[in-house]
């Protein structure tokens, strides 16, 4: 997404930091991201906690492959569709991208 | 086996020379050398990225764990496959707009001061060097137990084909040999998992089932427990593998060498399969070891268990899968070191030499030089290391260097995008204070004193208790951050928060840039 042309020592970069599209991509970028990152962090660090501390876990869940195990599986299911998730939603924010882009730069 | 391995390493060899060969006639700038261009596209550099990631700790390293450790080993594979998810959601794309060749460089369109480029420089020739340290010595161990050659000889191969790639064939060759590893090390596991199926009736639960009576650990195999019994201690060695990804130098550096933001991304999402179905195959290659190769025989052969996948393969497929299997965990260290030699140069050539002591004046001919003669003296330095490293316990040093980056890096790129106020000041105390302590304490720990004779460099009680100091280390970087940065006063940074917010958001840059 490079611009082609040569105004960018006049790009006042304070101002459009504060134009309304440029805010409102951040706030809906965070707002976005935030709570999935608390979610993975928490699914993540709890696995070790319940291992640790509870032997909820240590249970069979189908046959001898415990919940240890499902709760893992688990996450690496969570890593694919976060990734998934997260490719979707990068693609709209492209397109704000490009606005002002167009906007502030061209 | 002895002819037919050495016609498979041969292979190997032949066909990544041949690659350097061709990758050496493009590349004439520096552009080229430390990101071939930035011409990757989105798959090549997804699996580029598998194959810098995947190191012999994720192949052999687990594969041994699991097998003798049951579930404990398999954390390694849920901790490493996680750091992706920081990766994407946080670091990928403003890493991709703001940088050049390095994470300094990202950090440095913040902070013009030098002495944040020297720290984030002394940080990843830190890093480099512990993680090279450890894939040199257990090439060395590992290609002197398949072939049979002594272990001097092992390095100095492993170190001169790494040497010749960088050298002649910088980031193109780097970055293709990884495709190539990445190609040979999914072919690999895929083959023995399936293997290991098969003897299983493709009977997936009935493999736990049967898993429970392999082993010595009995049920235990299957629970969290067999070797960290203190959850701090568990949950620090976590710590260090979710966040450290974030801050690996030779992690990071792939992201330069595709045209924007948009493809970063997606060669995050073709890493995140590639290395996702990687670690769920650790499992097979972990319990069919356990239980077809049995844990005495893995231990005879190395303590650690990191012979376990290449025996493995030796029981189900015979030697021509072994001799397979070998080479692939030749081709795995290759593609690893390569891509260290070529972050451990630009952190030298790029940020020492050109932007510090050139202040960012140097010719393109000056740049490839530079970096030609930075790349070289990273090799010989660490070959003479592994050299004199044989008999020492190394492999604790892969957790020690994803600890670093996640206490001394992690911190000052996250609030180099995302805080306005943070400045150079916390910049330089977040980076030091994190290498400091993560160094200090792993000193005083177990993996470098311990009362067992023979398991550290000393003998004695460890001052620090955990063998991973990541609990400590990386909060002590996040407050340095914030503790530099509150009692520093508001200077002219923070001018510059608004130019790498615009770019870190939406890929733009001036030209010549």
């Amino acid at each position: 997404m490079m611009s082609k042309n040569n105004k960018n020592k006049d790009l006042d970069f304070e101002k459009i930091i504060n134009t309304p599209e440029f805010k409102s991509l951040v706030k809906r970028k965070a707002a976005f991201s935030r709570p999935y990152v608390i979610f993975f962090f928490a699914v993540f660090f709890s696995l070790p906690i319940l291992t640790s501390y509870t032997s909820i876990l240590e249970a069979r869940a189908i046959g001898w492959m415990t919940w240890t195990w499902v709760y893992s599986f688990g996450i690496f299911i969570m890593v694919w569709v976060l990734t998934s998730i997260y490719m979707n939603k990068a693609k709209e924010f492209d397109k704000d991208v490009e606005e002002i882009l167009k906007k502030n730069v061209l | 086996m002895d002819i037919l391995s050495i016609a498979i390493f041969v292979g190997v060899i032949g066909l990544t020379l041949a690659i350097t060969y061709w990758a050496a006639k493009q590349t004439t700038t520096a552009s080229d050398f430390y990101t071939a261009g930035g011409s990757l596209t989105g798959w090549q550099n997804g699996m580029a990225i598998a194959g810098d990631y995947l190191s012999a700790a994720s192949f052999l390293g687990i594969a041994g764990a699991i097998s003798l450790n049951g579930f404990d080993g398999f954390y390694y594979s849920v901790g490493w496959l996680t750091a992706y998810l920081v990766v994407l959601f946080l670091i990928a794309e403003p890493l991709r707009n703001l940088g050049k060749y390095t994470m300094a460089d990202m950090i440095g369109s913040r902070f013009q001061a030098r002495k944040i480029r020297g720290a984030a420089a002394l940080n990843t020739i830190t890093i480099v060097l512990f993680y090279m340290l450890a894939q040199l010595v257990g090439a060395g161990a590992l290609i002197k137990l398949l072939l049979g050659i002594d272990y001097w000889i092992s390095v100095l191969i492993v170190g001169v084909m790494m040497t010749v790639y960088v050298l002649f064939g910088g980031m193109t060759a780097t970055s293709w040999v990884q495709i190539i590893k990445a190609i040979l090390l999914m072919a690999g596991t895929i083959i023995i998992s399936f293997l290991v199926l098969l003897k299983f009736n493709f009977n997936f639960i009935g493999m736990f089932d049967a898993m429970r009576t392999a082993t010595p650990h009995g049920e235990a195999f299957l629970h969290s427990g067999v070797v960290y019994k203190d959850p701090i201690g568990l949950i620090s060695v976590l710590i260090a593998l979710v966040l450290g990804t974030a801050g690996l130098p030779h992690i990071l550096m792939r992201f330069f060498t595709v045209k924007d933001a948009k493809t970063a991304r997606s060669s995050v999402i073709y890493a995140v399969w590639i290395i996702g179905i990687f670690y769920v195959l650790t499992i097979f290659l972990g319990f069919g070891a356990a239980k077809f190769v049995g844990a005495d025989a893995i231990v005879a052969e190395n303590a650690a268990g990191n012979m376990a996948a290449p025996m493995l393969a030796g029981v189900l497929g015979g030697e021509l899968l072994e001799s397979f299997v070998a080479a692939v965990a030749f081709a795995t260290i290759l593609a690893v070191v390569a891509g260290l030699v070529l972050s451990g140069a630009s952190a030298i050539a790029h940020d020492i030499y050109g932007e510090i002591i050139k202040k960012g004046k140097v010719t393109e001919k000056q740049a490839v030089n530079a970096a030609r003669i930075a790349a070289l003296s990273v090799s010989v330095v660490s070959i003479l290391l592994a050299l004199g490293s044989e008999k020492l316990n190394v492999a604790f040093l892969v957790s020690l260097a994803f600890c670093i980056a996640a206490s001394a890096n992690v911190p000052t790129i996250l609030f180099t995008i995302y805080w306005k106020r943070f400045n150079t000041t916390g910049a330089v105390a977040s980076m030091l204070t994190g290498l400091i302590v993560a160094l200090v304490l792993v000193a005083m720990s177990p993996s470098v004193v311990n009362p067992v004779e023979g398991a550290a460099f000393f003998v004695g009680n460890p001052i620090f208790p955990y063998t991973n100091p990541a609990i400590v280390s990386v909060p002590a970087g996040f407050l340095a951050a914030i503790i530099g940065t509150l009692v520093s006063s508001r200077g002219k940074d923070e001018v510059y928060y608004a130019e790498v917010k615009f770019k870190a958001e939406t890929g733009y840059r001036e030209l010549g840039r």
